[in-house]
């Protein structure tokens, strides 16, 4: 439909989700709404890397129980994270022995996967599949920033990645929330070079699926309730509320994001919010699935935000591209 | 979006704008008291030295071999990556930020064994600080050389 | 009075590196690498050598303190060994610092595990 959109004739259940947060974000404003919250940022394994994997594991896990599953009714794994070839999601998912799909599109993997999912499910592909993202904030510093031992200062626009993992089973047979159409973002190049404002790298990004979406479905930000970024934090709020007041749309009261509610940058230190894939997909999973399934939040517009950052193409002088995927959900 | 929307240089512009400013004042300051700080603790360790009977070069020499030994002590312990979130450069600069960015690699990466990771990783932050000061000094010492 | 000194140049010099660091957004790293070298070219032209006098460990503490030394060693190894003295002379006077960093560095991915921030 339009450009870049699509609707789904059958109704898109999410079935059931999965969250599973580390002791930092388990503190966080949303704490109370994640199922598990993980004290031990290791998870009782030896390395950053392996604990990621094991949070995906256990989200993957969980998500298929409350949808009252078992792993052979799972038809599709689609799943991905932050780290080299999708190392978290590739362990994690290793022992449920399903067809997998690793997707990848940096913080916006769970928008990614819950688009590909829907479509899985409605062109009558699979009955049921899991999606699922994770991050480790310890695992993406090494591999992108610096060795946590290393005594340096983030900057103010900085965010911080998200520990943990949020997983949904998407079903041909279950109850409201549905996903009923979505709009795929188009990758993004605003010649932003700075790795340490990625707020600033998706903005944009968030921006042009969002007016796409709108010129799709003919409809404005009165449409919904909520629309949800990823983690584009108060540096990519801002950034965004002015991009698309430029396009000649207001989201300034309908616009919330992820990595602004994750954290409470007062008392945590996480400078412009969270971030990670984690991070959209976790909220979502924990807190905005317990909104829409109590009405308190009937539409929404979420649309889950990634920085492309590769090192080597960094290094080599290339600008930071972004995408963001644009999912819709309503009861 | 492209270019036809806002244009790469009116966003940076935009970027500009949005993005909140690093507190510098209160950084230098920050950086000025605990780099002082740790260049006092070497005079301090410098004059042991001295009144131990040892002579000016190799005093020095031992003022920063114990700095070293206490940035890759506190790096170990997980402190000195508090200090450096405080003190920014005041703790970067002097010679036990060196020994920071040697140690802290070392440990990060001895999951991956003790010969590619520890081994090959150890200076991976520290390398280029002794690639281009031995390269420094081969220029100078060149260009000494030709004109002494 | 020496210990006034040494504060007051120490902190500077850590000033100057952290106004680079929030002005122009130079990673530490790169900030590090100049300074060694900085330090190895204002020995060069005879100013660090005085700074060194003035301030004690307050010039030589911080990393072109470091890059002085670097001077310092190829200069001498120059005097008494000839032309071999340009490559001999730099790792010469810092090798204690090196080896030491090597060292302890060891050391301590032997003793401590990666810790979470």
């Amino acid at each position: 439909m339009g450009e870049q959109s699509a609707t789904f004739d059958f109704k898109v259940s999410v079935k059931s989700t999965a969250s599973i947060v580390g002791a930092k974000e388990g503190k966080g404003p949303l704490g109370k709404y994640f199922d598990i919250v993980m004290e031990d940022i290791l998870a009782g394994k030896e390395s950053w890397e392996k604990a990621e994997s094991e949070f995906a594991r256990l989200g993957l896990d969980l998500a298929v129980k409350k949808a009252e599953l078992k792993n052979e009714d799972i038809d599709y794994v689609l799943a991905g994270d932050l780290l080299s070839q999708s190392a978290g999601a590739t362990f994690g998912a290793l022992d449920m022995k399903r067809p997998f799909f690793g997707v990848f599109g940096a913080c916006s993997t769970i928008g990614e996967a819950l688009s590909l999912g829907a479509v899985l499910v409605d062109g009558g592909f699979a009955k049921n599949v899991l999606a699922g993202a994770s991050s480790h904030f310890c695992a993406a510093e090494k591999q992108f920033r610096f060795p946590l031992e290393l005594g340096t200062q983030r900057p103010p626009t900085s965010t911080w990645t998200v520990t943990g993992e949020g997983a949904a089973v998407l079903s041909r047979e279950g109850g409201p929330p549905y996903i009923t159409a979505i709009t795929t973002g188009r990758l993004v190049d605003m010649g932003v070079k700075d790795q340490n404002n990625m707020g600033a790298v998706m903005a944009p990004a968030a921006c042009d699926v969002i007016s796409a979406h709108f010129r799709d479905f003919g409809r404005t930000p009165d449409y919904y309730d909520a629309i949800i970024t990823g983690d584009l934090g108060y540096v990519g709020q801002e950034l965004l509320i002015r991009l698309l007041k430029n396009e000649g749309y207001d989201v300034s009261k309908k616009h919330r994001d992820c990595g602004i509610e994750i954290f409470d940058k007062n008392t945590q230190d996480t400078h412009s919010g969270g971030s990670g894939c984690a991070c959209a997909a976790a909220a979502f999973c924990g807190y905005f699935y317990n909104e829409l399934k109590c009405r308190k939040l009937n539409k929404i517009l979420f649309v889950p935000t990634g920085a492309i950052l590769n090192p080597t193409s960094f290094m080599q002088g290339e600008n930071i591209p972004s995408v963001a995927h644009a999912v819709v959900i309503e009861n | 979006m492209d270019d036809t929307y806002i244009g790469k240089e009116k966003y940076k512009e935009m970027v500009k704008e949005t993005a909140p400013k690093s507190k510098t004042t209160a950084n230098s300051f920050r950086a000025f008291i605990v780099g002082g700080g740790i260049c006092v603790i070497g005079q301090i360790i410098h004059n042991l030295c001295l009144s131990a009977g040892a002579g000016r070069d190799s005093a020095g020499t031992y003022t920063a071999v114990v700095l070293i030994f206490l940035g890759c002590l506190l790096t170990g312990l997980g402190i000195y990556d508090k200090i450096g979130k405080f003190a920014g450069a005041g703790s970067v600069v002097p010679i036990t930020g060196f020994a920071n960015s040697v140690s802290a690699p070392a440990i990060e990466f001895k999951k991956e064994g003790y010969v590619l990771g520890v081994g090959a990783k150890i200076f991976v932050v520290a390398g280029p600080v002794i690639v281009y000061g031995t390269i420094s000094s081969i220029i100078v010492g060149l260009i000494y050389y030709f004109t002494r | 009075m020496e210990y006034i000194k040494a504060f007051l140049v120490g902190g500077l010099i850590c000033v100057v590196g952290q106004q680079l660091m929030d002005r122009t957004k130079l990673t530490p790293a790169r900030i590090l690498v100049l300074f060694v070298s900085l330090g190895c070219f204002l020995g060069a032209f005879g100013i660090y050598e005085k700074l060194v006098e003035f301030a004690g460990a307050g010039a030589s503490v911080p990393l072109p303190g470091f890059g002085y030394n670097l001077y310092k060693g190829v200069v001498s190894e120059i005097d008494k060994e000839g032309f071999i003295g340009i490559l001999t002379g730099g790792l010469k006077a810092t090798s204690a610092g090196i080896m030491a960093a090597v060292f302890f560095g060891f050391l301590s991915a032997l003793t401590f595990d990666p810790k979470e921030k």
